[in-house]
């Protein structure tokens, strides 16, 4: 009856309203850093800046929350960008040779970037042969000439060609043969040769008619476009790889190919010149490598700044990836430890300034930006209010904490204020400073950081490093000891990127962390569980460290993965911030593969793939240890190493069959062709039995109990509710296997003296209570209890301090057990099931994540849904309602082939969530139709004709999908105060990015954010292989 | 002939059927009144006596028409056999615990004699493997072949018992083509094939499967549209009550029905015609009412406090638990029987009882099973 009615549910018309009341998906936001950034641009005059990247998208950053992100329809390499300047739009090459021209255009009070009009350069060789023209194949430069209006186009054959840029159309007959420069060249210089692609065109700054060409040759050409003539020639005799303008126009700088860079005389001396007046190779003697890239920039002091890139002696340092800053007597060889892309500096661009005075430098490299102050001594690096890596070292599991409560806000965000300060001294430590809410995203090398969520641009807030509690066998203080001895070149180590872990027991598994008390569980690969409390003092102490065996007493197992980190002894020094408080190895020192606190009862519960143990971290004493091992199940006890193995054989055995169709393949192509036509034809006929390579079988065959693995803890709850019977409810937890194994324990917690922060000296004890195995042993993903409502348990503290409507402890609790592939809810203390959906054997997709969520309606303010979200291995979104578990919508939001992605997603409390899209972007997501982050930017600017005020602002809103305003976020927005805004637009300057600390996440419902793993396993890959 | 003729003149207007007993190597005659040949329980004694093995366990079967072996061990197969004999009653004793159980079964006495089912079966020359069947007592259905009278007949509706067997589900599957009549003449679909029998698996040894056998649906949900991996995924969700809708590579085997034009049968007419495929069952709708195939086991705590001081310690009262876990994995494939839960080892714990409360018809159903502990 009941079934019957649910199932008509879906055909009901006033639910289907509400649906689209509660639920809408969009991809709203991308977090993080490009990937493969390959080109920059920078508008002095509105101060936005632009990255291109290698599949093609376009980001423009603006103030921090300013973004606009716009996508080639062809997935190529964005090689160039350049600004019209003052007018919002940009002009991008693709390595296709296609133009494109960006523009920012206003809808609804919200701006956007769309392609206006796009120019594809006609490259048939055909084409010039008939008219006698050169070709218009290959792009290799582009410059905007006359305030944006026109662009010259060098080309590979070495003319240069003029567009109108508002219509992008050839202008016809300006084109400028490399035959036409030849005729002013002397003819020794010539000598047959051809001048080669056009490298480097410059404009001048005051002079628009007069454009500086260089030639890969080495010619440098100063062509009056107005007159059509040569007014300058520098013979360079070197190959060219980029020449600057001086501003003044009276000095020109190229580089070259083989380390050495040159200053010619623009207003002195005759025509042709045949010498610089300096030519020197700043790493020689010895064979350098080419300088991609010089700027000169002139100050009023006199001292000007020569800054390139490359250059370095080829066989010592031929790896670096530099950029050489140099004024005066000055030297710094900025060492990145990824490739540069391309740099710029802030500076006056106004024609009436005499000079430059640059104040900033900016670096875009592979996997980061790097700001250097010019102008305060040292040039110490800034730290950018945004495109802070993500992944200064590897991701490796992702959480974030909604409402965090404002008082702990305002502390983390002082102990990240304290740790800023510090210089920028090993790469791997490099401090990231500033900022709010987290997702806690922790990482290979042990650390924990904690970034501000809540608006558009994610923020670092605070660095949490485990490392300093553990002898490693690398220390960093040794590395940075022998770079310092080298002092020539003069290295200097910048930027946070540092791809590699001194050790990879470090690496955090799982984060937890209590938002009331701001105690945090950190745990790692070697087993090792760390207890955290927030202080804001710097203090000394010694960590006790208790160690728990998992295996019992399991006899006949041999651990053969890597040893248990040594923790230091003794008293430590710890700064402000989170400080350890209890250090539990588990043993084996297998890494932890769940974890949950329950700061109220000062429990917290660690699973490996041995089994789980509970310590009591107020009494720093062991509770309880289980092995959750098969008997028959030697393979775990191995080690990480059994994994690792059997994924190296199922790699083999993949190589071997594609080995062996392409072996196949060649035999069939001996054969005649007349031979492969009847068989095609017999292919063709004989349907699917013909088929000659061996193809993809998939065995059926159910899980077995003793498949490996299957003593992996994966999921780990408290809750307090009924286990033994209907009358008394109390403290209990939840540990769910790899194997459909579910144990729950009924824990006795001895009652806190009123008011006391103190337990009494009681032990807790744990009693198992229930021990459920599900039939079908499909890993158990998440467990969570639901109250007399239907509604999830609240969070400890939230209902004692008031914070979330305390759980209906008088109707019957349910506990809801979401496995890979079903959900089961079960009532309690009698655990029998009540409803369930089984989603594998409906749409054959298994569950990778669970969340319950709060889903809001846009249509009526107070009404909310608790739903359960999930996504699939085919990288789709499911939303089901709780607890009739009746599926409600689904989206596509994955690739299916994106495993990384699926891997890394994390969900919110209030239906949004995340993924990796790049190894250093975020996606953020959103499944509520009210709760949605989205930048709704604006950038005022001055179009060609009208001149208006140029202003860039922020408003990042939590705003209903279709368009009504919604509950403002971060209040940051400029409102209030627009003038500071419009001054510190500029994109990397600001050395204090402004930022007020807020709690994200207005809708206040209690619900809880289910553990998820964020490990890729075997069956992943398995996917992403078949 | 000439003896056929004797015993249907002499017997048959008697209304009595010769028996003729073979028991080891010695043979036994005598006459049973066909039209009240008892019970057989009565039958069972009969036959004791006049082999003189009062006390011996036997197994009784017979020849059939076509010359199989039957087991004869309840009256309905009893009356069966009386009922079919024509015109002598061949019995075959086995003592029990000697018995060769592949001697029962289809076409299991065609070596030795040559009858004329030959003729009735073209097929039956290609060599088969014996098919081991366990005692009759024993029978369990392990596949069907269901909703025959809602399916076109090209189609073929199988479900496969996993649970209580130790045999492997045992196939394979893969991608492939398939063609379909669409209103735009023939076309070519993907579709999912079986692509490997394991020998000795549940699959192979129901007949009902074969390679190349296209997969249809999977417990009711159609497999079109759906890779390679998802229905890889949906059959091992549902492997514990499998059921497959597959379009049989060979179709001569297909059940001719009257309600269709007979002889069709070769010909895939219906090629699945999206109005062709029938709606499904109302028992096959997964999530409906499948609370028989999928009972989850919980075992409960008696609810009395254990201590469990601390870790180290608590190894004890950890032990008793895994002996309890023990003590219920023998009977994890499904069915435990009454008497095996009702005596686990109570190890350490005083306080731990352990009583049966399932209800007898669960612990009838051959799957979950409720303990307490």
């Amino acid at each position: 009856m009941m079934k019957f009615r649910f199932r008509r549910q879906g055909a009901d018309p006033q639910r289907e309203k509400l649906k689209q009341e509660l639920f809408a998906f969009h991809k709203t936001v991308e977090h993080g850093f490009p990937n493969q950034p390959s080109a920059l641009a920078f508008d002095p005059e509105l101060r936005i800046m632009a990255i291109g990247t290698r599949s093609g998208a376009v980001k423009i950053y603006g103030a921090p929350g300013v973004e606009f992100t716009g996508l080639h329809r062809d997935a190529a390499t964005v090689t160039q960008m350049h600004f019209l300047p003052g007018q919002g739009r940009v002009l991008t090459l693709l390595d296709d040779d296609s133009l494109h021209l960006w523009e920012i255009v206003h809808h609804d009070g919200c701006a956007h970037l769309e392609e206006a009009i796009h120019f594809q350069a006609p490259s048939r060789p055909g084409f010039d042969g008939a008219s006698g023209l050169p070709s218009l194949a290959h792009i290799t430069v582009v410059l905007l000439v006359a305030a944006g209006d026109m662009a010259a186009l060098g080309t590979e054959g070495g003319s240069i060609f003029f567009l109108d840029v508002p219509t992008l159309t050839l202008l016809e007959g300006q084109t400028l043969g490399p035959d036409e420069v030849l005729r002013s060249v002397p003819d020794d210089y010539r000598c047959g040769k051809a001048l080669g692609p056009v490298e480097s065109l410059q404009g001048h700054l005051r002079d628009p008619t007069k454009i500086l060409i260089g030639y890969s040759r080495g010619l440098l050409v100063i062509w009056n476009q107005a007159a059509r003539c040569a007014e300058r020639i520098f013979l360079g005799n070197q190959q060219l790889e980029s020449v600057c303008w001086e501003r003044s126009g009276h000095t020109v700088v190229s580089s070259h190919s083989d380390g050495s860079y040159a200053i010619w005389a623009a207003d002195t001396g005759d025509s042709p010149t045949a010498q610089p007046t300096v030519a020197t190779t700043p790493y020689g003697p010895f064979p350098c490598k080419a300088i991609n890239k010089v700027l000169w920039r002139s100050c009023a002091s006199g001292e000007h700044f020569v800054i390139f890139s490359g250059g370095m002696p080829r066989a010592s340092y031929g790896d670096r990836h530099c950029v050489s800053v140099l004024q005066a007597e000055t030297l710094v060889t900025l060492d990145f430890t990824s490739r540069v892309i391309d740099f710029f500096t802030v500076h006056s661009t106004r024609p009436e300034d005499e000079f430059d005075e640059p104040q900033a430098l900016a670096v875009l490299l592979e996997e980061e930006l790097v700001v250097l102050d010019l102008q305060t001594p040292g040039w110490p690096a800034v730290p950018a209010p945004y495109l802070a890596p993500l992944h200064s070292s590897a991701i490796t599991c992702s959480a974030h904490v909604a409402n965090v409560p404002a008082k702990l806000w305002a502390r983390i965000v002082s102990a990240g204020e304290q740790q800023s300060p510090q210089p920028a001294s090993g790469a791997s430590w490099w401090g990231g400073a500033l900022g709010l809410t987290p997702p806690l995203r922790s990482h290979e090398d042990g650390t924990v950081r904690f970034w501000d969520a809540s608006g558009v641009a994610l923020r670092p807030l605070y660095k949490l490093c485990t490392a300093g509690l553990f002898q490693t066998d690398c220390e960093h203080a040794d590395s940075l000891a022998q770079a310092a001895e080298d002092d020539w070149p003069p290295f200097r180590k910048v930027g946070c990127f540092d791809p590699y872990s001194d050790d990879p027991r470090l690496g955090v598994q799982k984060v937890a962390l209590c938002k009331y008390t701001a105690q945090m569980v950190v745990a790692g690969t070697a087993g090792q569980v760390l207890v955290l409390e927030l202080s804001d003092t710097p203090a000394e102490q010694t960590v006790g460290v208790a160690s728990l065996d998992l295996l019992q007493d399991r006899e006949g197992f041999t651990w053969k993965g890597h040893e248990r980190l040594s923790p230091r002894l003794g008293p430590l020094p710890w700064p402000a911030g989170f400080q350890p408080r209890a250090l539990v190895q588990c043993l084996p020192p297998a890494a932890v593969t769940a974890v949950t606190l329950h700061a109220e009862w000062g429990l917290v519960a660690f699973g490996t793939s041995h089994g789980f143990g509970l310590f009591d971290y107020l009494r720093r004493s062991p509770v309880l240890a289980r092995c959750t091992l098969h008997p028959s199940d030697s393979l775990a006890m191995e080690g990480p190493l059994s994994r690792v193995k059997s994924l190296k054989k199922s790699l083999r055995q993949s190589f071997r069959r594609i080995r062996k169709s392409r072996a196949s393949g060649k035999k069939r192509t001996v054969a005649g062709s007349k031979l492969q036509e009847a068989n095609a034809q017999l292919a063709e006929q004989a349907g699917p039995q013909d088929v000659e390579v061996t193809p993809v079988q998939r065995r059926i065959e159910p899980r077995s109990a003793d498949d490996s693995l299957s003593g992996v803890v994966r999921c780990l709850y408290f809750a307090d509710t009924f286990l033994r019977d209907a009358a008394h409810h109390g403290p209990t937890m939840w540990a769910g296997t790899n194997s459909g194994s579910v144990f729950a324990y009924a824990l006795e917690v001895p009652a806190a003296v009123a008011g006391g922060e103190k337990r009494p000296e009681r032990a807790v004890e744990a009693v198992l209570g229930k021990e459920v195995q599900l039939m079908h042993r499909a890993p158990v993903v998440a467990i969570a209890v639901l109250d007399g409502r239907g509604r999830p348990l609240p969070e400890p503290y939230e209902a004692s301090r008031d914070l979330a409507q305390a759980p209906d402890m008088q109707g019957g609790h349910a506990v809801l057990i979401a496995s890979e592939e079903q959900f089961k809810v079960f009532t309690l203390p009698k655990v029998s099931a009540k409803t369930k959906f089984k989603l594998t054997a409906h749409e054959g997709c298994r569950v990778r994540k669970v969340a319950l969520a709060t889903f809001a309606s846009v249509a009526c303010e107070d009404y909310t849904e608790t739903c359960l979200a999930c996504l699939t291995n085919l990288g789709d979104v499911h939303v089901f309602s709780v607890p009739g578990l009746r599926p409600q919508v689904h989206y596509a939001c994955i690739r299916k082939e994106d495993i990384s992605g699926i891997a890394s997603c994390v969900f919110t409390r209030h239906g949004q969530g995340f993924y990796l899209i790049s190894p250093s972007e975020f996606e953020r997501f959103s499944l509520s139709a009210r709760n949605i982050t989205e930048p709704l930017c604006s950038l005022d600017v001055r179009w060609p004709r009208g001149a208006t005020h140029i202003r860039s602002r922020e408003s990042p809103k939590l705003s209903q999908a279709n368009g009504t305003p919604g509950i403002i976020l971060a209040p940051q927005s400029c409102d209030g105060s627009p003038d500071p805004i419009c001054k510190e637009a500029d994109t990397p300057e600001p050395p204090e990015a402004m930022l007020s600390p807020m709690s994200i996440d207005s809708a206040t419902s209690a619900d809880t954010t289910l553990d998820t793993t964020g490990d890729m396993t075997v069956e992943d890959v398995k996917d992403f292989l078949g | 002939m000439n003896r056929g003729h004797r015993h249907g003149a002499g017997s048959g207007c008697l209304g009595t059927m010769e028996v003729k007993s073979k028991f080891g190597a010695e043979f036994r005659r005598f006459s049973l009144e066909r039209s009240k040949p008892g019970k057989f329980e009565e039958f069972y004694g009969l036959l004791q006596h006049v082999h003189k093995i009062p006390n011996v366990d036997v197994l009784v079967g017979y020849a059939d028409i076509h010359g199989d072996l039957l087991p004869i061990n309840n009256d309905d197969n009893y009356h069966k056999a009386v009922s079919t004999a024509n015109p002598l009653l061949r019995i075959f004793i086995q003592k029990k615990e000697e018995a060769d159980y592949s001697a029962f079964g289809t076409d299991t006495l065609i070596k030795k004699k040559n009858v004329l089912t030959n003729v009735l079966r073209p097929d039956n020359h290609r060599k088969k493997p014996h098919i081991v069947i366990s005692l009759p007592q024993d029978f369990r259905p392990v596949s069907s072949i269901i909703d025959v009278d809602i399916l076109p007949e090209t189609h073929r509706r199988v479900r496969l018992y996993k649970y209580g067997t130790e045999k492997p589900l045992g196939f394979y599957i893969r991608d492939g083509a398939s063609v379909r009549v669409t209103p735009h003449g023939l076309e070519k679909v993907p579709g999912i094939f079986i692509s490997r029998l394991v020998p000795g698996g549940l699959a192979q040894s129901t007949g009902l499967l074969a390679v190349n056998d296209e997969v249809l649906e999977v417990n009711g949900i159609e497999v079109s549209g759906k890779s390679l991996d998802q229905v890889t995924d949906m059959m091992i969700a549902n492997s514990r009550n499998l059921i497959i809708t597959v379009r049989p590579a060979n179709q001569r085997n297909n059940v001719v029905r009257n309600s269709r034009t007979s002889g069709s049968s070769g010909q895939s007419t219906d090629t699945s015609l999206p109005s062709c495929a029938p709606p499904p069952e109302p028992s096959l709708e997964p999530g409906e009412d499948d609370s028989d195939d999928d009972e989850d086991i919980v075992i409960e705590d008696s609810g009395e406090p254990r201590q469990i001081p601390r870790a180290a310690p608590s190894a004890e009262s950890l032990q008793s638990l895994t002996q309890v876990e023990l003590s219920f994995e023998s009977g994890q494939n499904g069915f435990i029987p009454a008497n095996e839960v009702s005596l686990p080892p109570v190890a350490s714990g005083a306080g731990t009882e352990f009583e049966t409360r399932a209800p007898d018809q669960k612990l009838l159903e051959e799957d979950g099973t409720v303990i307490t502990l």
